[in-house]
């Protein structure tokens, strides 16, 4: 196989694969989620669980004070990290265009050597994350091998991504090849590993946001 | 099966998993933050405090029973199940070292409510033997006796003959078509008779027709606190029974967190059916009195105060502006202390723990978290609503040598009352 | 011309000066990227340089090679490099026709057996034989028969190189590269639809110069084909700042902005034409306002779209999607059925609590 038959099958079929294995995947996690079931509230509501859910999913993005200053490192690592990677994903016009020609809509861009410069920010965040899980005690007792694989298949597209575009490493159907792969594998172990936090944090949200919102407290 | 077995245990974890707890374990990052919300990490540092930590045995059962990855990997030997070690050696973990103060669910950035999830785990934790002995014995007290302290109605009595006689009141005790029907915790019966008095003086200058029950005055359920939903279930329908006996309107949870957390919030899916009469707190009930005018005060405190949230009342009960109104009435001076409110921290010894000896040296180190935030401010008095937190609370300041007295507010509201 | 001349007797035959000569040996060092101290070195080597036989045999192919290699405009120098070599056999140039043709090219097989070079342009049909045949015989015998006595194979144009456009699905005539039927003579691939005119004459010139050259891993000379189209581009600064032309006469494409989401595939294709252009340096597809064809790798037409960009997906994802959705849909209605019922399952096995039962059985 030539480095272009590599590229054509990871612009054609393994993306294809991919996109199967993701979507489908991501739906029986949803439904086996769902599917559990919850037993209705006999007690008397206080406020309103639909509010309190809906409010929740949002309000839980930003924590208050005093958490802030407890979890400091955690909460803006975190947030340099997701923040980085909505910016890569989604305001990278190359990969807008993916977008386009699967979904049919489009949306403005950022400059690309902004987006080059907000990859390596992230890959700094992200080796900061990994440093704070190997030393820090809480995080090095719930660790496991889930954590360290989701790091490295989140890692390398970036890593594969910025060497891509300033074409270092490999040539140039080597380069495009090795990043469009590496996407496909963190797609295909999206629903199955932690990653699967994507979509299912709405739901966490949402029932702890309605748990509390029954009872008149904005959680 | 009879007798608490492992595969007791095992099955009763397999019915509490739901969806909201398969969307939380399905949630989680491990990202940490959990301990940093939780007063038994912060103030012992030992990382197995962290509360999905605590939740390893439940994890395992919904990995293991509901997904997909999880069934596989069992059958093919390469996960290992739940044993019943596992659950004997997260005892003290999920029973000494968790309140159910439920600070860890507000701060979970991904929205995992873990006390839900505790709560849950205590079911199987119970039904297969791991439960703390202390509990045991409360749970058993408290369903053969009616107190998990053990008091009974004659002991009942003789506290509201001492009552009656210091305040001159009559004490209405099962009188039928009241507004009101008045639980009482054990702790307050034995430790803070004086609140029998202080709820009498306030409803006879309100105009408030209230009674107790003499077949179900518990407020506390042990079943809550063991987490044997069954056990639960008998004490509320005890309370609803005698409720519907004496055709009451309302039932009052007096000043006790996990009553309150029983009776309003759990008790009808307990039973299995909505109540025909509204439970409220008697926080509830002096603001609306407030609000009423008819809680009518001729002086106030005048030394600076700050005031405690007791969490099952607060943060996982939803009282949270009421007792700030009524301090608001009763006090000249009213501090509040950092985080208060609904991001308030526990006092330590709710729960069940109090009721387990075996976790009286981890209280008591915990306490540390509440003497931090005193320390940030100065005032001549704490205030609260639960007997449970001010007993603990007046322990931990005797421990670290602090002058600073704990009290009820519905006492305090009584003894400032107008003639 | 006589056979045994060398390239320098035979350039002053023709009244070619020094300066001249020099002159382009200058320009093929400077093209090379080699530096000024070799300008000696391809003069003394060219100079002494015996005219080697030349077989070009013309397959499945359009001519277009041979218009590139005839368009140079230097016409005077290239064409005397051109008679420095002893063109013996070639379709569109040679003035013998039929029986004289091809007796023509079996002398010079025979009299420089092992000796010469053989340069191939167009694919060879596997499928039908008759597909492509010359004075009766196949392309796949004829070339299998002159490779056995050459030097070395020069491969000129992506159909000779990769197959081209007789390989482009569905490759009704089974056409192949020259590398996929000979496997045991070095092979130089020569790649582009057509290769640039400098770059097949330097090619010669280099591997007269200095025998064979650095190849890379699809058998391309590394000197030519070495960096790749986006590498050397005039137009990369917009593509490192995302400004990119949407239609051919936008704005964008009017400032001359990048033409990646049009197509091009510049960042995975390796020629010369971002340096070395066309027409003496004239311009190039994409200074033209055209994204690149990729034209100089192999299966370029079956690459995707030209006007899709390198970032989107060579399959509709849209029907896969869906499809994962409804399999998605059903597989976790079952799981999620089995999962209710292990939990039903379970309630109905529960046994009702009692205070005897908080104790482990001793």
């Amino acid at each position: 196989m030539t480095e272009m038959d590599l590229l054509l099958w990871a612009r054609g079929p393994g993306l294809t694969i991919a996109t199967i294995i993701m979507v489908g995947g991501t739906l029986v996690r949803l439904l086996e989620i769902f599917l559990m079931g919850r037993k209705a509230n006999l007690a008397a509501a206080r406020g309103s669980a639909t509010a309190g859910g809906l409010g929740t999913m949002i309000r839980r993005s930003i924590p208050d004070a005093g958490t802030f200053k407890r979890s400091t490192f955690t909460i803006v690592a975190g947030y340099i990290f997701h923040i980085g990677l909505f910016i890569i994903i989604f305001l990278f016009i190359p990969h807008i265009l993916l977008f386009k020609s699967t979904l049919g809509v489009s949306w403005p861009g950022l400059p690309s050597n902004v987006v080059d410069a907000t990859t390596v920010i992230t890959i700094i965040a992200l080796v900061a994350v990994l440093v704070h899980r190997l030393l820090d005690p809480v995080l090095r007792l719930l660790s496991e091998f889930n954590d360290y694989l989701v790091w490295f298949l989140t890692i390398l597209p970036l890593i594969t991504g910025w060497m891509a575009f300033n074409r270092i490493g490999m040539t140039g159907p080597s380069l495009l090849a090795m990043h469009i792969l590496s996407v496909e594998l963190l797609m295909v172990l999206f629903p199955f590993t932690k990653l699967s936090h994507a979509f299912t944090i709405w739901i966490a949200r949402w029932y702890n946001g309605a748990i509390a919102g029954y009872k008149g407290v904005q959680s | 099966m009879s007798g608490a077995t492992f595969e007791r245990g095992y099955n009763t974890l397999k019915e509490q998993i739901d969806a909201p707890v398969a969307a939380f374990f399905s949630s989680c990052v491990h990202c940490g933050m959990c301990a940093e919300a939780c007063l038994f990490f912060t103030e012992t540092s030992d990382p197995r405090y962290t509360p999905i930590y605590k939740l390893e045995p439940l994890r395992k059962v919904w990995k293991q029973e509901y997904t997909f990855w999880g069934k596989l990997t069992k059958a093919l030997g390469i996960a290992k199940p739940l044993t019943d070690k596992d659950l004997a050696d997260w005892e003290t973990l999920v029973y000494d070292g968790c309140t159910l103060c439920g600070r860890c669910s507000m701060v979970c950035p991904v929205g995992n409510d873990l006390a839900y999830m505790i709560r849950k785990l205590r079911e199987g934790m119970a039904a297969s033997g791991n439960a703390p002995e202390g509990l045991i014995g409360a749970t058993k007290r408290a369903i053969t006796i009616g107190s998990p302290m053990g008091v009974k109605l004659p002991a009942l009595q003789a506290q509201i003959r001492g009552v009656e006689a210091e305040t001159g009141l009559k004490i209405p005790v099962d009188v039928e078509n009241v507004d009101y029907m008045l639980l009482l915790s054990s702790m307050e019966i034995m430790n803070f008779p004086e609140f029998i008095g202080a709820v009498g003086k306030i409803f006879e200058k309100a105009g408030v027709s209230w009674t107790i029950s003499s077949e179900a005055f518990e407020a506390t359920n042990s079943g809550i606190q063991i987490g044997v939903s069954d056990l639960a279930a008998e004490l509320v329908q005890r309370i609803v029974d005698a409720a519907e006996k004496l055709k009451v309107k309302n039932v009052i949870s007096p000043e006790c967190g996990h009553a309150y957390m029983a009776i309003r919030w759990d008790g009808p899916n307990l039973v299995g059916k909505a109540f025909s009469f509204n439970v409220v707190h008697i926080l509830e009930v002096l603001d609306e009195l407030r609000k009423a005018g008819k809680l009518k005060l001729k002086d106030k405190e005048s030394g600076s105060l700050t005031y405690h949230d007791p969490c099952q009342i607060a943060r996982r009960g939803g009282v949270l502006e009421q007792p700030r109104n009524l301090m608001r009435e009763m006090s000249e001076n009213f501090v509040e202390m950092p985080e208060a409110g609904q991001m308030n921290w526990c006092c330590g010894a709710g729960g069940g723990v109090s009721s387990n000896e075996r976790a009286d040296e981890l209280r008591i180190k915990v306490f540390n978290r509440k003497k931090s935030q005193l320390d940030s401010i100065k005032v001549d008095g704490m205030v609260s609503a639960c007997s449970n937190c001010r007993i603990h609370l007046e322990e931990g300041l005797e421990e670290y040598h602090m002058e600073l007295p704990v009290l009820s507010l519905t006492e305090t509201i009584a003894e400032h009352l107008a003639d | 011309m006589k056979k045994d001349q060398t390239l320098g007797e035979s350039l002053r035959e023709q009244g070619v000066s020094r300066r001249s000569f020099l002159k382009f040996c200058a320009a093929t060092a400077s093209m090379m990227a080699l530096p000024p101290s070799m300008i000696p070195v391809i003069a003394a080597t060219l100079e002494k340089a015996r005219r080697p036989s030349v077989i070009w045999l013309s397959f499945q192919e359009c001519t277009g090679c041979t218009e590139s290699i005839t368009r140079s405009s230097s016409a005077t120098i290239e064409d005397l490099i051109f008679n420095a070599i002893s063109l013996d056999y070639h379709h569109t140039l040679q003035a013998a026709s039929g029986d004289a043709a091809e007796a023509a090219r079996e002398a010079a097989m025979e009299e420089n057996h092992g000796k010469y070079v053989l340069v191939v342009d167009g694919s060879i049909p596997t499928g039908n034989p008759g597909y492509s045949t010359i004075a009766g015989i196949s392309n796949i015998d004829m070339l299998k028969e002159t490779a056995a006595g050459a030097a070395a194979i020069v491969a000129v144009g992506s159909c000779a190189a990769f197959g081209g456009i007789p390989k482009a699905n569905p490759n009704p005539t089974g056409a192949v590269s020259v590398s996929d039927l000979i496997t045991d003579k070095p092979i130089i691939n020569v790649p582009g639809c057509p290769p640039i005119p400098a770059v097949i004459t330097g090619v010669l010139v280099q591997f007269l110069t200095f025998g064979l050259p650095e190849l890379d891993d699809l058998g391309r000379p590394a000197a030519f084909y070495g960096k790749s189209i986006h590498d050397r581009c005039y137009r990369r600064p917009f593509y490192d700042r995302g400004q990119f032309a949407e239609t051919f006469d936008d704005e964008g494409a009017k400032k001359g902005w990048c033409l990646f989401k049009l197509g091009c595939k510049g960042p995975t294709t390796y020629n010369a034409c971002a340096t070395t252009k066309w027409n003496d340096g004239t311009s190039f597809p994409i200074e033209a306002g055209h994204p690149c064809l990729g034209c100089s790798e192999p299966d370029f037409w079956d690459a995707g779209s030209f006007y899709k960009a390198l970032s989107t997906p060579t399959e509709s994802l849209g029907k896969a999607a869906t499809y994962a959705v409804g399999a998605g849909l059903l597989a976790g209605a079952a799981i999620g059925a089995v999962n209710r019922g292990r939990k039903q399952a379970a309630a109905k096995r529960h046994q009702k609590v009692t205070i005897d039962d908080l104790e482990k059985e001793s």
